[in-house]
Order: structure tokens, then C-alpha cells, then sequence
């Protein structure tokens, strides 16, 4: 298999499984997996964008807006998931929020060995807090994040889709 | 200097059917208020986000008026989160500060710079279109009219006095009665909101 839906994973792709979901908000800081999707999420009417300056304050936004009625995901990349630990532990799992993370998996490669810090800490990192996660490399993958969706839901408890496409679906 | 109780006694008259975030005044508020199912009094689910999560509540609910009271402390953890507030401009937001000039609830230790730091004007300086700062009780009772009157968003630094613990978390007394879960339930509830 070696066709586009198999080798990148394109906004596109990424912005139906938001609406499909129902995303009302999207709480980000803009990461290099994440370029281009900006420009499909800022012309999308049924999402609103709320940026924040430190992932942290992506946690407590989302937890307001889940407990007013909102559907809210968070985009962020890895290295600022790990700056989020408190915020995750009191915000999100304390407030019982079921909800999706999309985290850029930074230094993410299937091949030789991975020398960004960034990627050696992630996957121990999401685990030390119990979340379970599910990684989205191609358009062939992106089915996985309704599932993510689902699980969230179901368990009130933040599910991360870890984005493993750095420099190819999204940086055009 | 107020008290923390004196000031949110103040603001009660003026809260109509607006969601409150006590915050840190939470333990005050719970004995003075009339309408406990459109409270958050959460506590303290991690430090420096409670005006994260009453952002979030403003844009989920933009037809009413919440009102946060947040901590100096808090505020300094997330200077940043004031400029995304001030970005969202959210017309129903009314961001009050309890600022005792101390991490009250580890021992009153003073938080950096705590006499000099004028949070109005860092407000102001992040894009809030209003803010305001009062040290007398007097002052702030004479404006609030005015403040919950206009749109938001608006910040309010209060000086109040440090009402400070020093018993051993564990060990002091439990001022809420109910649970997040709960709370985040009872305004839902109260709301309308389903699923």
C-alpha cells in the first residue's frame, strides 16, 4: 500500500473526524504538525478557536467549556503536553472531562533511533497519567480518532490521539 | 484592605442570574449565597487555572453574565491566559481579583513583587477594554453598579486583607459540601445542559 491515504495524514482528514464529533472549540497553541489544519479550522463556521500561550491553560479552558455544554478538543503538541501535567491531573481528570487531546508527536520516526527528548518522554508521560492513547500517522488512521472520541466520552476521562506526521500532511 | 467576605457581600446584590466562580473565596461564598446551583466553587483543582475554566464557562454560555473571582497568586501562574481572555473578548466575562498579597493558604508566605505589581494595568496592557482597582470597601460598593452593568470583559483588582492557614491541609475544615462532579452536575442541571 502505498497510496496518499498511506503516507500522510492530511487536515483534511483531521477536520471531518472534528466535525463528525461535534467539536464546538478547539483550545490550542499552534505546534509544526499542526500548520496548515489552521487554515481549514479558522475558515470552518462550526468551530471556534480559543489560542492559548501555554498548554497548561488549554486544560482549564476546556474544563469550563465541557462544564458549560460545549464540546471542546485540544491541539497541542507533545512538549507542551508534558508542560501540562498539573493542569491535566486537576483540570481535566479531577474535573472528569472526557475529551480528545491531539498532540503532535514531536521527533516521532518509525526508523533508526529517536533523538529528540520530546518523543522519548511522550509515551511515558501520557502513561504515568493513566490515559490511554491511540497514534495517527495517515489518512488510514484517521478513523481512529472517532474512536478516541467515543472512548472519551465514555470514560469522562481526556483520550490522546498522538499525531505522528510531523512535516508531511500538514506543512504545505 | 477588605476582607474577602465584605467584598463578595458587596458584589451579591448585583449577581442577578450570573454563574459564579468564587475561586479562592470560595469558602466565603458558599455561606452567602442565594443560588448554590449556578456556583463553581471547585477549590482548587490545580493553581493558576480558575481563569481558564471561567473563560471556558463564558464562551460555552454567552448569554450569561459569569463572574469569577480569582487570586493574585493564581493570576501571576498564568499571566498569559489574560492575553487569550482579552483576545476572546467575551462580552459576558467579569474577572474580579482577591489579591491578599500572600500565598495564604501555605502559611502567608508574600507572593513576588507583591506590593508593586498593579494587575489592573497588566490587564489593560493584555487588551481588557476596562479595569479597575479598589482598596476600600466603600469604593468598590459605590461602582459596582456600574461595573456588572456595562459588557465585559472587565477586571477588578481588590486589595484584601491575607486570611491566612497554617494547619496541615488534611486537617483543616472542609468548607464544601459538594463534590466537582456534583457541581459541575448541579449547574448543568440548572442549565439545561444534557449529555
Amino acid at each position: 500500500m502505498s497510496d496518499a491515504s498511506t503516507t500522510a495524514l492530511s487536515p483534511e482528514a483531521v477536520l471531518a473526524e472534528m466535525k463528525k464529533n461535534g467539536v464546538s472549540h478547539i483550545v490550542w497553541l499552534p505546534d509544526s504538525e499542526t500548520n496548515w489544519l489552521y487554515l481549514l479550522m479558522k475558515a470552518e463556521p462550526s468551530l471556534t478557536l480559543v489560542g492559548v500561550s501555554r498548554e497548561g491553560h488549554a486544560c482549564s479552558i476546556a474544563s469550563g467549556l465541557a462544564a458549560g455544554g460545549a464540546r471542546p478538543m485540544i491541539l497541542i503538541q507533545n512538549t507542551g503536553l508534558q508542560e501540562s501535567g498539573d493542569s491535566l491531573r486537576g483540570w481535566l481528570l479531577g474535573m472528569n472531562v472526557g475529551l480528545v487531546m491531539m498532540v503532535g508527536y514531536r521527533g516521532w520516526t518509525r526508523h533508526g533511533v529517536t533523538t529528540d527528548t520530546a518523543a522519548t518522554y511522550t509515551e511515558p508521560f501520557i502513561n504515568a497519567y493513566g490515559l490511554n492513547y491511540y497514534l495517527v500517522e495517515n489518512d488510514a488512521d484517521a478513523p481512529r480518532i472517532s474512536v478516541a472520541f467515543e472512548e472519551a466520552q465514555k470514560s469522562k476521562r481526556p483520550v490522546v490521539v498522538l499525531v505522528g506526521d510531523e512535516f508531511h500532511g500538514f506543512n504545505r | 484592605m477588605m476582607r474577602i467576605a465584605e467584598a463578595l457581600a458587596a458584589f451579591k446584590p448585583h449577581r442577578g442570574d450570573a454563574i459564579v466562580v468564587p475561586g479562592r473565596g470560595g469558602k466565603f461564598w458558599v455561606e452567602l449565597t442565594d443560588a448554590p446551583h449556578l456556583d463553581l466553587p471547585v477549590g482548587d483543582p490545580a493553581m493558576g487555572g480558575h481563569a481558564g475554566f471561567a473563560l471556558g464557562l463564558a464562551l460555552a454560555q454567552p448569554n450569561r453574565k459569569v463572574v469569577l473571582f480569582d487570586s493574585e497568586g493564581d493570576i501571576l501562574m498564568s499571566l498569559g491566559m489574560l492575553t487569550t481572555i482579552a483576545e476572546q473578548a467575551p462580552a459576558n466575562f467579569y474577572h474580579f481579583l482577591l489579591d491578599n498579597e500572600v500565598y495564604a493558604t501555605t502559611g502567608g508566605q508574600p507572593v513576588p513583587n507583591a506590593k508593586n505589581v498593579k494587575y489592573d494595568r497588566m490587564a489593560l496592557a493584555a487588551g481588557y477594554p476596562r479595569a479597575q482597582a479598589f482598596d476600600r470597601l466603600d469604593d468598590l460598593d459605590r461602582a459596582l453598579p456600574e461595573i456588572m452593568g456595562r459588557p465585559g470583559p472587565v477586571f477588578v483588582a481588590l486589595k484584601v486583607y491575607p486570611e491566612i492557614e497554617n494547619a496541615p491541609i488534611g486537617s483543616r475544615r472542609r468548607w464544601n459540601t459538594r463534590s466537582r462532579t456534583q457541581v459541575v452536575a448541579d449547574l448543568q442541571g440548572e442549565l439545561g445542559i444534557t449529555g
